[in-house]
């Protein structure tokens, strides 16, 4: 028996429902096509839903999806029928706020995209073949965001600078409006 | 500040759909992937093109064999590169192409490297990649770096090691078992998130030593874990144990169950729901150990956090199932969450309200249900029906009003499955209660007047055609269907010729009108229909007196004696020759069915639609196999079946459960055996029953299972006589007789010398309530007034302590085998007393009427006082006899 929470996917798509960028852990879509068509049906039935402000939640095929929308991005984690939700959205909660610190506040599909490589770090460092391996938005935005130049800083030291640069982004924005 | 790896404020053009990857092209970018291999490394460039590989793989393009390859060896190239973000890239492209064994060799050296080099995000990550690629050989050179990664100071690096190594674990389980005591030390360890992994592993290390997994917990249990994950995790183990120590006959106080309890106070909301959901989940729960756990639940329902809502109206309704009064403290908040935006939370409320609620909440909360079922989708729908199906079933008097829902909502827009729930409800309404079936049916009529569905109108006017005719006015059925023979596809016209000449058949008066009908179907376009009409014509036709073809007759619309499987084979081995097909040379006997086609049945279609499995159970489905064994078949009606009895040990290598059949003067055990081991065929499987222990019993024939092969069970058969009408009850012991023949599993072929060999199975008792039937009346009170007052006998009873009331009922509806009436089986929280209503029929079809009531005095003594009123007085005795004894 398999006890440790597991995540099964962690889906971002856009407004439209295509992929920005996705993640499998589980056989249960073996294929690129089964895979669609379950996004296409997660899409599908939380379109309507409003999840802008709180995570929300939806039972499907069995499982339990929790998601959260900003813009035109759509978040969904998924898990097993069994799973605790509280898990499974503290996952899509690190996820989403990792993103966000990321992409400077700036969340939306283009944003994303120009910056889909720290998209797919930040997926790696979430989950681990399935297994949460961190939650804390600021530690995975942290090792996701690595940065370029100076290999040699410990990686807590990382996680300051990069919230420092983040709060700065955001006084020049303010300044210049 | 640096600027990390980031392509911002390029020159975005203001067209609509801008994307950095329009017009990618899988060439395109394998050629630009060439740029890995130039002597200096432009880092900057080589993660774009990283990028723009993984946005391939990731929309779901694939590369071949040798594309693959290329793209790997030009990628391990990278790893000269000093710079972090291109290894990141590096690390994370490699995982993606998962290279086969030989291409692993390349990299390893450079993991290896990084999983020493003092940059932790360097070791954290070769750990994460290397042990995703590696195989069991070189797992062996590294795992020296390994341990020593567990207990490394920085925890991302100590994380990554537990996390593979709980992959590992699947592949290489001798290996990662030498990990424990530096897993051990994880768990100590001030990051939560080691705690958690650490936690996990050795979990799953000690996972099939009991004792070890059982010390761990308690160990733990006393309060040295911080992570909220990892006390999520302590919670799951501590209720296997809790489990497991249940399973082995430890009994006494629940062990743990203050620790599940103290979790509900923990400050993350995660615990408390965790520990809440597994107190419910706990094996015999009482009302007291779940009080706490509903209180949590109920605070959480009026949560402004949707996810809460959710978890705990979805904790609710499971638990709604087995204590339904449990739940019904929380109906106030629960009515608040049917209008919720979440249309999850909504119908889990719903049915969960549907599931507690009382007679006399139902009609407010059907009208609530009006209101919402047109914004829901079809699924959600679904499962509003079967909770108003079982609604109807628990309360019959209720059921005008549920009935009218159904009608109502049947006559909305919706697609096929939603469609054939309520159908299939309204059928089982129909079923179970006499009242409903002629408003019923008029409902089924009007639907199929205008139904889209071709199925379902087949269905429906199969079902006319059973139990149209037993109306009090059948007449009135006859234009409905008529009318489909005029307005529908060739199928359903089929069908309404059939079922018009069941009409026919089973009602004399309407016989010269329905020949009528069906001689105007002659004309009709279609094969099929003009066959029907014309062979019903003639079944019907000369001048009604039942004749020579009364054979044909049953024939066609009685009901096949021959499972359909049978039927259909012999009829596919039948060749074209003089000699006509003969029924009677169908064999009767359910054959076992050969694995391969078991797998493939899949799901079944259930309800209306769902031909008779086989083999068969419920009762319908026993009364069949029964009937299908010649020599079974003078034991007259099938008075009851118990449900399976397990004879064996769960996983052992024969499973077998016995159901016990109840015959006016003969008992016939069903032995249900299943064969475990498929490197095993049993023959002649039979079953030695001892009845040395009762004696009213002597055995009058056995029938043994020819062949049992790996997987598909079947059946033996022992029957025993008794005196006719007596409830005799005794004791018998059971061994498995077999003859073992070795199966070579690749080939699935058994050799041909096999070994006597015998199994001892456990005893089986015959008990006084195998004698009862459970029969529900739809109004106790007017049923019980109308038994004679003069053959009622009352006596009380000590039943001792117990732990709760709910204990003592559930002993005594076991001990009786009768059917609880009006919801008297749910016992309020912490109640002290209360009256439970019983129903039934005894051997010898004798009605019995209960009315049990219980009192609990401050020590828990319970006292019940027991009044039955049967049809024969001695039935009433004998009742209390059984109490008695019992």
């Amino acid at each position: 028996m398999e006890l440790p929470p597991k995540v099964k996917n962690i889906l971002l798509l856009d407004s439209e429902g295509k992929r920005v960028a996705v993640k499998y852990y589980s056989d249960d879509w073996p294929t690129n096509s089964a895979q669609e068509a379950f996004e296409k049906s997660v899409f599908t039935k939380t379109q309507k839903t409003n999840a802008r402000t709180e995570v929300e939640v939806t039972a499907l095929e069995n499982n339990i999806v929790v998601y959260k929308f900003v813009q035109d991005l759509h978040f969904f984690v998924t898990g097993g029928e069994e799973e605790n939700e509280l898990i499974l959205a503290s996952v899509l909660e690190g996820l989403f706020d990792a993103v966000t610190l990321l992409l400077r506040s700036n969340v939306d599909k283009r944003e994303a995209l120009d910056n889909l490589d720290l998209i797919f770090l930040s997926f790696d460092e979430i989950i681990d073949g399935g297994i949460v391996l961190e939650t804390d938005a600021n530690v995975i935005a942290g090792k996701a965001g690595i940065n370029s130049t100076d290999p040699n800083a410990p990686l807590s030291e990382q996680t300051i600078s990069q919230a420092l640069a983040t709060a700065r982004e955001h006084l020049t924005r303010s300044l210049m409006k | 500040m640096a600027q990390p790896l980031v392509k911002k404020d390029d020159d975005h053009d203001d067209e609509l759909e801008y994307s950095p990857f329009m017009g990618i092209e899988k060439g395109a970018v394998l050629q630009e992937a060439r740029v890995f291999n130039d002597p200096q490394v432009d880092p900057r460039r080589c993660s774009q093109v990283i990028t723009k590989l993984l946005y391939l793989l990731n929309q779901g393009e694939s590369f071949t064999k040798v594309e693959a390859t290329e793209v790997f060896f030009s990628v391990t190239k990278l790893f000269q590169s000093k710079d972090t973000g291109l290894r990141r890239m590096v690390y994370l492209i490699i995982k993606e192409l998962s290279p086969s064994s030989d291409e692993v060799i390349i990299v390893t050296s450079s993991l290896m490297k990084d999983m020493n080099s003092k940059i932790d995000m360097y070791r954290a990550n070769a750990i994460r990649v290397l042990c995703r690629i590696i195989d069991g050989t070189l797992l062996t050179q590294i795992e020296r770096y390994l341990k020593q990664a567990i207990v490394d100071k920085n925890p991302v690096v100590s994380s990554a090691a537990l996390v593979s190594g709980l992959h590992l674990l699947k592949t290489n389980p001798e290996i990662v078992k030498r990990w424990s005591n530096e897993v051990q030390e994880g768990i100590q360890s001030r990051s939560a998130l080691v705690q958690f992994h650490a936690l996990a592993l050795l979990h799953q290390i000690r996972q099939n030593d009991r004792l070890a997994v059982s010390k761990l917990v308690g160990s733990l249990t006393r309060g040295s874990v911080r992570s909220p994950l990892a006390q999520c995790l302590l919670i799951r183990y501590t209720s296997q144990v809790i489990r497991d120590m249940a399973n082995h006959g430890q009994s006494g106080e629940r062990p743990f169950y203050e620790f599940l309890e103290s979790c509900l106070r923990h400050k993350a909301e995660m615990v408390i729901l965790e520990a809440a959901r597994a107190i419910t989940e706990l094996d015999g729960v009482t009302s007291r150990e779940l009080t706490p756990a509903i209180t949590v639940l109920q605070l959480f329902l009026s949560s402004p956090r949707p996810v809460l809502r959710f978890a705990a109206v979805r904790t609710l309704n499971k638990v709604a199932m087995t204590h339904p009064m449990a739940v019904t403290n929380c109906n106030i908040d629960m009515e608040s969450l049917i209008s919720d935006q979440n249309r999850s939370i909504a119908t889990l409320a719903i049915t969960t309200l549907l599931k507690t609620g009382n007679e006399s909440s139902v009609e407010r909360l059907m009208k609530q249900i009006t209101n919402f079922m047109s914004d829901i989708a079809d699924e959600f729908k679904i499962v509003v029906v079967d909770a108003i199906r079982s609604l109807c079933v628990k309360f019959p008097l209720k059921y005008r009003s549920l009935m009218t829902f159904l009608s109502n909502i049947l006559r909305e827009e919706g697609g096929f499955e939603y469609k054939r729930a309520i159908v299939d409800s309204i059928v089982t309404i129909i079923r179970d209660i006499p009242d409903a079936k002629e408003s019923g049916l008029l409902h089924l009529c009007e639907f199929i007047e205008d139904c889209e569905f071709t199925y379902l109108s087949t269905q429906i006017l199969h079902f006319l055609g059973i139990e149209g005719p037993n109306t009090s006015d059948p007449s009135k059925y006859i234009r409905y269907i008529y009318n489909r023979v005029h307005l529908e596809n060739a199928t359903v016209r089929a069908a309404a010729v059939s079922t018009l000449a069941k009409f026919g058949f089973m009602v004399e008066s309407l016989k010269p009108r329905i020949t009528v009908l069906l001689k105007r179907c002659i004309y009709d376009s279609d094969d099929e229909v003009r066959d029907r009409a014309t062979l019903y014509l003639s079944v019907l036709g000369g001048d009604g007196t039942v004749d020579t073809d009364k054979e044909s007759k049953d024939f066609l619309f009685g009901s096949l004696e021959v499972p359909l499987v049978n039927m259909e084979t012999s009829l596919k081995n039948y060749e074209p020759s003089e000699e006509a097909f003969d029924i009677n040379s169908v064999p009767k006997e359910v054959k076992s069915q050969p694995l391969a086609e078991k797998k493939a049945q899949g799901k079944k279609p259930t309800g209306l639609g769902a031909p008779p499995a086989a083999p068969a159970s419920g009762f319908d489905g026993y009364e069949r196999l029964l009937s299908s064994i010649p020599e079974f078949a003078a034991f007259g009606k099938l008075f009851k079946s118990s449900l399976p009895v397990e004879l064996t040990e769960a996983e052992t290598e024969y499973a077998v459960n016995v159901v016990k059949h109840i015959f006016d003067s003969h008992v016939v055990f069903q032995y249900n055996c299943t064969n475990t081991i498929p490197e095993q065929l049993l023959e002649r499987v039979n079953v030695i029953v001892d009845a040395s222990e009762a004696e009213e019993f002597s055995e009058v024939t056995s029938k043994a299972l020819n062949s049992l092969p790996y997987d598909s069970p079947g059946q033996a058969f022992v029957v025993f006589e008794k005196p006719a009408g007596v409830p005799a009850v005794g004791k018998f012991s059971n061994t498995l007789t077999f003859v073992v023949k070795e199966v070579d599993p690749s080939t699935g072929e058994a050799e041909d010398d096999g070994v006597e060999d015998e199994y001892q199975l456990e005893d089986l008792e015959v008990v006084a309530g195998d004698y009862m039937v459970k029969v529900g009346v739809s109004n106790f009170r007017n049923a019980w007034e109308s038994m004679d007052e003069e053959d009622e006998r009352v006596d009380e009873y000590g039943l001792g302590q117990r732990e709760s009331l709910g204990e003592a009922v559930k002993a005594v509806m076991d001990l009786l085998g009768m059917q609880t009436c009006e919801g008297t089986e749910t016992i309020p929280l912490n109640a002290r007393s209360h009256t439970c209503l019983l129903s039934g029929v005894y051997i010898g079809n004798v009605k019995v009427l209960v009315r049990a009531q219980f009192g609990m005095d401050s020590s828990k003594d319970i006292a019940m006082k027991l009044t039955v009123r049967a049809e024969d007085v001695s039935v009433a005795e004998a009742i209390h006899e059984i109490v008695a004894s019992g």
